[in-house]
Formats: C-alpha cells, sequence, structure tokens
C-alpha cells in the first residue's frame, strides 16, 4: 500500500524528464497526463503535438484518443498528417517523442508489429502508426510501459521502431536523429549506457532489484549507485487527481 | 464537378468488386454510411486502404468484403485491437487478408505521391525498422545529388475514395475543418471520388471562404448530403466521437456470432443512414451535441 498508483508514479517520472519550451509528440494516456502535469508545474511553454497533426494542443478535458475533436479545439495549429510528419517531425522540430510497445529489447528497439512469425503471427498487434518515425526522428524519444517478462525479451520477434539497433554505433550509421533516452516502468528508470543498453537507474519505492531483473529477459546491468525513484509529490498527485484525470481513467487502480 | 445524388447510387456506380478503396479519415469525419453502404451492396474482394483501420474496417472484414488492406495502424482508436481484422489475418476468418503494411507516414506520402502523379518520393523512415524486409513497395533509392541514401514509397492511386466534410456545394466543393489526417491527399490521389457532407450548401458559402476548400468539386464524382455519416465517428462542431459505441464494440467483435448479429441489426436490416440514425435515437444524439465555439470570421475584402 502507498498513497499513490503505479500509473501516477510514471506520470509524476516521464513529466521530469520533460523540460521547459520542449515540442512533444504525445499520445494518449500517460503521456499525455505527463505532458499536461509538466506544463501545470515546471515547463509552461512545452508544445503538444499529435501524430493527428495538431500543433499546441490545448484540451479542455481528457482526449480518448490522439484524434479527439478536444485536441482540435483552442490549438495553435491543425495541419494534415502528412504537414506534421514531414514540416514538423522530419525537419527535426519534436524534441521529444513518447512511444509504448509490446516489446522492447536492451538497445530500445520496439515491436508493435507481430508476437511470432510475421507472415504467421501468434499475436497480430495494431501496427506502427506514427512509432517508427518518432523513433526515427524525434531528438529523444521516451519509452512508457508496464514491466514483464515477456514485454521485454533479449529479441524482439519484430523491430518496428529503431532504439539503438544493435548499438549507438548502429543507430548513427542509419542516419538516425536522436534516439532513446529513457524506459519509465511501473518497476523502475532504465537509461541507455555509452554502448546504447539499457541499465537499470532508479528502482520505485514498491518494487526491488530482483523484481526488476525477473520482469526482464536478459541480465540487466544496474547503475553503480540505484537509486529510489522519487515517488509523486503531494502537489503532483492533487492535480492528476483534481484536475488532470478526475475520474482515475488512466491513473485509478489498487495503490 | 461532383454530381448531387444519394449514397446507394453513388457507391452503386463507384464501387466495384475487387476495386482499391479508401475510405478516408484519421479517427475524424470517418465514412461510417459509405461503408455500410458498400456492405449492403455485398461488395466482394476490395482491396481496402487507409491509415487507420478502424470499426468501419472491422465491419467490412467482417462481412466478408476485403480481401486486401493497405494500412499503417490497425486498432480500435483509444481502446484497443480490432478483433475480426485479427480474426483474419491469424486464422483467415471469414477469408484471408493479405497486408500491405507501412507506418502512418509510409502511407500518407504514398497518398501524396499519388495525388501529385509522381513515381516516389523519399522520406526520413524505416532505416533500422524490419518493415521494409516484408513489403517490396519499401525500396532504397540513391540520392542523385549525392548527399545520402534513404527508403522510398511509390504513389498510392486508389479506385474509390470515400471522403467526407463538414460542408459542401451540390459540385462538391467542401470546407473541412478539424483534423483533416490524410482526407485530401486521398481525395486528389483516387480515381473516382465520393464527397460526403453534414449539410449540402449554397455556392456563394463556400466562396465566402476559400481558404477553408479543402476538396474542390473538380476532383469529385458524386455528392452525398449525409448528416450524422460519420457516426460513431465525430464531425468537428457538428457532433462527438461516440465514445460508448468504440467500446461496445470490444465486446460485440469478441465473436463472429455476434459480430453478424451486430451486421444484420445495424446494417443489413436499416436501408440506409435516416434509418440507422432513427434506430440510434435523438437521445443518444443530443448527448453528442458540442457546445458552439466559433473562429472568428475573416474578411477576404471586397475589391469591386
Amino acid at each position: 500500500m502507498s498513497d499513490y498508483t503505479d500509473t501516477e508514479l510514471m506520470v509524476a517520472r516521464a513529466a521530469a524528464e520533460l523540460a521547459d519550451g520542449d515540442t512533444v509528440l504525445v499520445g494518449v494516456g500517460v503521456p499525455n497526463l505527463a505532458c499536461n502535469l509538466a506544463k501545470r508545474t515546471h515547463a509552461p511553454d512545452l508544445q503538444m503535438l499529435y501524430e493527428s497533426g495538431v500543433v499546441g494542443s490545448n484540451p479542455s478535458s481528457l482526449p480518448l484518443s490522439i484524434g479527439d475533436p478536444v485536441l482540435a479545439t483552442g490549438a495553435h495549429s491543425v495541419l494534415p498528417m502528412q504537414t506534421g510528419f514531414s514540416r514538423y517531425l522530419q525537419a527535426g522540430r519534436v524534441d521529444v517523442g513518447f512511444l509504448g510497445g509490446a516489446q522492447i529489447d536492451k538497445y530500445g528497439n520496439i515491436n508493435s508489429t507481430v508476437i511470432g512469425d510475421y507472415d504467421d503471427p501468434t499475436v497480430r498487434l495494431p501496427g506502427s502508426g506514427g512509432a517508427c518515425e518518432i523513433a526515427s526522428n524525434a531528438r529523444r524519444t521516451l519509452i512508457i510501459t508496464p514491466h514483464r517478462e515477456r514485454r521485454f525479451p533479449a529479441e524482439v520477434d519484430f523491430v518496428t521502431s529503431p532504439g539503438y539497433v544493435g548499438g549507438r554505433e548502429g543507430r548513427r550509421k542509419l542516419g538516425l536523429r536522436g534516439g532513446p533516452e529513457a524506459v519509465i516502468t511501473d518497476k523502475a528508470v532504465l537509461r541507455f549506457d555509452d554502448a546504447g543498453e539499457l541499465y537499470v537507474e532508479t528502482i520505485h519505492p514498491s518494487a526491488d532489484r530482483e523484481a526488476v531483473q525477473n520482469a526482464t529477459g536478459w541480465n540487466l546491468g544496474f547503475a553503480d549507485e540505484v537509486g529510489e525513484t522519487d515517488p509523486p509529490s503531494a502537489e503532483t498527485l492533487r492535480i492528476i487527481r483534481e484536475d488532470l484525470d478526475p475520474d482515475g481513467v488512466y491513473t485509478g487502480g489498487s495503490r | 464537378m461532383g454530381e448531387l445524388t444519394d449514397m446507394e447510387t453513388a457507391i452503386g456506380r463507384t464501387v466495384g468488386d475487387g476495386d482499391g478503396v479508401y475510405l478516408a479519415g484519421f479517427t475524424h469525419h470517418i465514412p461510417f454510411s459509405a461503408g455500410h453502404e458498400i456492405i449492403r451492396q455485398g461488395r466482394e474482394d476490395l482491396h481496402l486502404m487507409r491509415a487507420t483501420p478502424d470499426l468501419l474496417y472491422d465491419q467490412l472484414i467482417a462481412a466478408g468484403c476485403a480481401s486486401a488492406l493497405t494500412f499503417s495502424y490497425a486498432g480500435n482508436p483509444g481502446v484497443g485491437s480490432l478483433r475480426a481484422f485479427r480474426r483474419a489475418v491469424e486464422d483467415g476468418v471469414p477469408n484471408e487478408l493479405e497486408l500491405d503494411e507501412y507506418s502512418h507516414f509510409g502511407l500518407t506520402t504514398r497518398l501524396t505521391a499519388g495525388a501529385s502523379d509522381l513515381p516516389f518520393l523519399p522520406l526520413r523512415t524505416f532505416a533500422g525498422s524490419d518493415l521494409p524486409e516484408h513489403n517490396d513497395n519499401i525500396r532504397r533509392v540513391e540520392d542523385p545529388f549525392g548527399a545520402e541514401d534513404l527508403y522510398a514509397v511509390p504513389p498510392l492511386n486508389p479506385d474509390v475514395a470515400v471522403v467526407r466534410a463538414q460542408r459542401a456545394d451540390p459540385s462538391g466543393s467542401a470546407h473541412l475543418w478539424g483534423i483533416p489526417g490524410e482526407i485530401v491527399e486521398a481525395a486528389f490521389a483516387a480515381d473516382r471520388v465520393v464527397l460526403c457532407a453534414e449539410e449540402i450548401v449554397d455556392e456563394s458559402v463556400i466562396r465566402s471562404d476559400p481558404n477553408r476548400t479543402a476538396i474542390p468539386g473538380m476532383v469529385v464524382d458524386y455528392v452525398v448530403e449525409d448528416p450524422y455519416g460519420a457516426h460513431p465517428s465525430y464531425a468537428q462542431g457538428y457532433y462527438d466521437r461516440d465514445n460508448q459505441a468504440y467500446l461496445e464494440w470490444d465486446d460485440v467483435s469478441a465473436s463472429v456470432e455476434s459480430t453478424i448479429e451486430w451486421l444484420d441489426e445495424w446494417v443489413h436490416d436499416v436501408d440506409n443512414r435516416r434509418e440507422y440514425v432513427e434506430k440510434l435515437g435523438a437521445e443518444r444524439l443530443v448527448d453528442l451535441q458540442p457546445t458552439t465555439a466559433y473562429a472568428t470570421p475573416v474578411d477576404m475584402g471586397w475589391y469591386g
């Protein structure tokens, strides 16, 4: 038992990764809440972009999908998808992209296409959407995911969106911009070392080293001094519960 | 220029068995009424196309209308997976579905090339992804100016596109606002275009704000006045997304039987969108009504 849910902690931790003035390509759920939390606290000039083509969104209620009308009303600009992808994302105008996926490997490569063989899948997943171009063109990406062993295999079944590919050098050779910055799970915050491999930076108060390793499909590296993830402050929890997600659509659940 | 007609006629004259059909929109303005008419007319072997196949494509697939799908994200937006799509891909039910898969940027770039009659367009995506390995339409191209090699995609030219807008004149010149997605590119890329509008207005309304005319009548073949034709998706300023319907579809589509029952009740047993709307009931539609938030009018100036 604690004073907050796993998702509330993930929202707070993701918000802390965002800087004032960042242009952020957002998704629904945790990324949207993290951006709105950052805007209300340390990053009032953060710009929210959606792959549906909405720029400078200022939603008056919680969007349920990235194409909701509430994102368009009061936005700075609403564009064709192609313009958003080419002139904003491809042209280097997006600082941060949020990604999730069914599988993530130690280089931050993400699978959101299939479990099993592509031509004869065990589970057919939705596919890339904008994820491949976000992973390729944002200056940094943040990966938000539950931490389970099946989600962190040594090798993903399909690379939908490139992380550090086979290491930082591999990504550079492909001419990709930026790269994954952090993976925020319900157990830990992980970052990428000089080789482009994931390691554990901090562990959440609800988890321990063993729980994090057991939920990962390879021998995970840990920082020399693994810290404890800061729990969300009372003010952060108030903003999330009163303003951002009053019905607990995304942040509800057991504490 | 477009010809004003009804949905049954427009679909009957444009969509044939085996055609490539693009029912455009990104969550917004999804042509549900047109898709339901395609199901009613019993079209088969369609090559469906859209970046974001959603409930409507799940319904077309479940009804056995489709044999191929060009797409980049097949999900129930904000809810989860598309169960009929998955049954087709994973189990071949009701039939096999050939996939032609991209990322969003890859697919909208194909439409852009199609809309502007180019043999290919390069883009910065796909490097490091496994998608090119599984799709021969994603190829490396050498930069003729020597800077760098890139991936490129060929044009996408659907046989038919059905697109929606808030208002159009009788020839199909349409004002579109809110999220346009890839609607305009699809209209310019397709061989035949059906334009469905929430309202048909006088040409003078369209001419009063020409910057808002996203689709000109010159690319439109048929124009259909079709209020609430995007339900359960939405039309910005007219009605909201009916989220309950998206959540319900997750249960409805859980089995083949319940999916077929739904198609019988909401597609085959209604003659047209008007009957569908009457069946939905006024209360449900009133709940979807947003309050108004008008844009400040622009002054085009009169230079007579």
